[in-house]
């Protein structure tokens, strides 16, 4: 009961905190004192407190989509095993549901953006859908090969199941799934060598042009799935790069929150020393990391 | 021991994609010379010590991480050329063709009649993929200098087959197939210098058209 409070509490209130490490690392690297930890939050609060803008032509379609990205992040959050503790919701199978529900919140990103009419917006969103399928063949073949080696299709085993032995076991295959992972983390969540987030400049941005009609509140809620989403595919990252467990419970806990910080100071120093890449070349290293997982799951099938 | 040797033959085929998806010249010579160093590494990984052993490892080292790659970048120098331009199939086809042909050995591997205690090392997939993307390279790609990597590419992987029998091979085979490649490297620079003299290019396709002076 305790792990299942924790994981709500961590899972709600900590993914903004992801992003604040991740503008202090750049910060640092940059040589500037950057924006404080706790500078999302601050964010997030001012946007709640705005008014909302609807233009006219949009539809329900546009205000339903923040919510139904939230809402669909928030349950792929109930379904992932954080910190070696079990998910709260877990049945055999919901690995499909895990991918999907990414699938429909971005469904709902895109035709919320397609909804506002402007040609700009559906240009982001042909970019977001092209890259996710290049993307998604990645993550189901990363979880069908983890689904493989603990004979098991529920996340909540298949996310437990590797330890330090499976490790020394199938190093290869692992540590293929561990950079295939990666390149699905960055290349999902929007960040550097994909999209920058940061961006303002309009011919290069991906996930950022989408979701430039949207204001206040709904702003906010993006901005909070965003995080929401990078902290989901985190977690799961760190679940199979790091497989400690110490059987205290507590301790597990501490050493999941270290380990995401980590992962975040990891993403910082890659968007600081990467540059993006053009976007013909995106596709490229989609497929890379397809074929990184594929021949992972084929040393694992042999 | 054998263990650290899959993975490093996992490294190997890895390799082989990298080659297959950059555009790069001088970073697919690396990419080849660390193949040979691997390569070089596995024998003393898989069979017990022995000076005739130890002359394979060194010999190997010195010919496909150092020598081979020098000879190549020097030709890439004289010649003048960064990158590959416009192979005959794409960059992410190649790569993809390249993980079929990788995905394939394994199943032919599966099927070869092989001796019990090579059964479940991958080195017979590994050899095979190597190959094949040996011939993959050779076969898609427009430059002379391209293709040389791609020939190197698959004396590595018939190179990864003989490590099996390591034991029974004399060093004077071994040496006789590394002069051979040597020999033909030597050649290959020589011919690539005279192509891109005489055609200011080394793209091989434009050899097909005659040329009347």
């Amino acid at each position: 009961m305790t792990d299942i409070i924790i994981h709500c509490a961590v899972a709600l209130l900590f993914p903004p905190l992801l992003l604040g490490v991740i503008g202090k690392t750049k910060a640092a690297f940059a040589g500037r004192v950057g924006a404080p930890y706790f500078q999302p939050y601050y964010d997030l609060i001012k946007l709640f407190r705005k008014g909302s803008v609807f233009s006219e032509t949009t539809t329900w379609v546009f205000r339903a989509g923040p919510v139904v990205t939230l809402s669909a992040t928030l349950i792929a959050c109930l379904l992932i095993p954080l910190g070696r503790h079990a998910a709260p919701i877990s049945f055999s199978g919901d690995l499909i549901l895990f991918a999907y529900l990414f699938g429909l919140s971005r469904f709902f990103t895109t035709i919320a953006a397609l909804d506002t009419g402007s040609s700009f917006e559906g240009m982001g969103a042909a970019r977001e859908v092209t890259f996710s399928c290049l993307a998604e063949p990645t993550l189901f073949f990363t979880l069908i090969t983890l689904a493989r080696m603990s004979k098991s299709i529920t996340l909540s085993t298949i996310l437990t199941h590797p330890t330090p032995a499976t490790w020394f076991a199938a190093g290869a295959s692992m540590l293929l799934l561990v950079g295939a992972l990666f390149i699905i983390l960055l290349a999902e969540n929007c960040r550097i060598p994909f999209d920058d987030p940061n961006t303002h400049l309009e011919l290069t941005m991906i996930h950022e042009v989408m979701v430039l009609d949207h204001s206040g509140p709904a702003f906010g809620i993006i901005l909070y799935g965003a995080a929401l989403k990078l902290f989901v595919l985190g977690a799961v990252f760190v679940n199979v790069a790091l497989p400690i467990a110490t059987g205290n419970a507590l301790a597990d806990w501490a050493i999941f929150i270290v380990a995401i910080l980590a992962l975040a100071v990891t993403i910082g120093i890659v968007e600081s020393v990467m540059a993006r890449l053009r976007l013909v070349r995106i596709p490229q290293l989609l497929v890379g990391a397809t074929i990184l997982s594929a021949f992972a799951m084929m040393l694992v099938l042999r | 021991m054998s263990l650290l040797a899959d993975q490093l033959l996992v490294l190997v085929m890895l390799i082989n994609l990298v080659m297959l998806g950059t555009s790069r010249l001088i970073f697919s010579i690396r990419a080849v010379a660390v193949q040979g160093v691997i390569l070089g590494i596995l024998p003393g990984l898989i069979h017990p010590f022995s000076f005739h052993l130890a002359g394979i490892t060194a010999g190997i080292i010195l010919a496909k991480g150092i020598v081979i790659p020098y000879f190549i970048s020097n030709a890439v120098r004289k010649a003048q050329i960064r990158r590959e331009v416009e192979p005959f199939i794409g960059y992410v086809p190649t790569l993809l063709l390249g993980a079929v042909f990788t995905a394939l050995s394994f199943a032919f591997a599966e099927k070869l009649p092989l001796a019990p205690e090579h059964k479940d090392l991958l080195f017979v997939p590994a050899s095979i993929a190597t190959l094949l993307t040996g011939f993959l390279l050779l076969t898609t790609r427009r430059k002379a200098i391209s293709q040389v990597i791609g020939y190197l590419v698959m004396e590595n992987g018939i190179f990864v087959f003989g490590l099996l029998l390591t034991e029974a091979m004399p060093v004077m085979v071994e040496a006789g197939a590394l002069l051979d490649l040597l020999v033909g490297i030597f050649v290959m620079g020589i011919v690539i210098n005279h192509i891109s003299r005489e055609f200011s290019s080394i793209d091989t396709s434009r050899l097909q058209t005659l040329k009347e002076e």
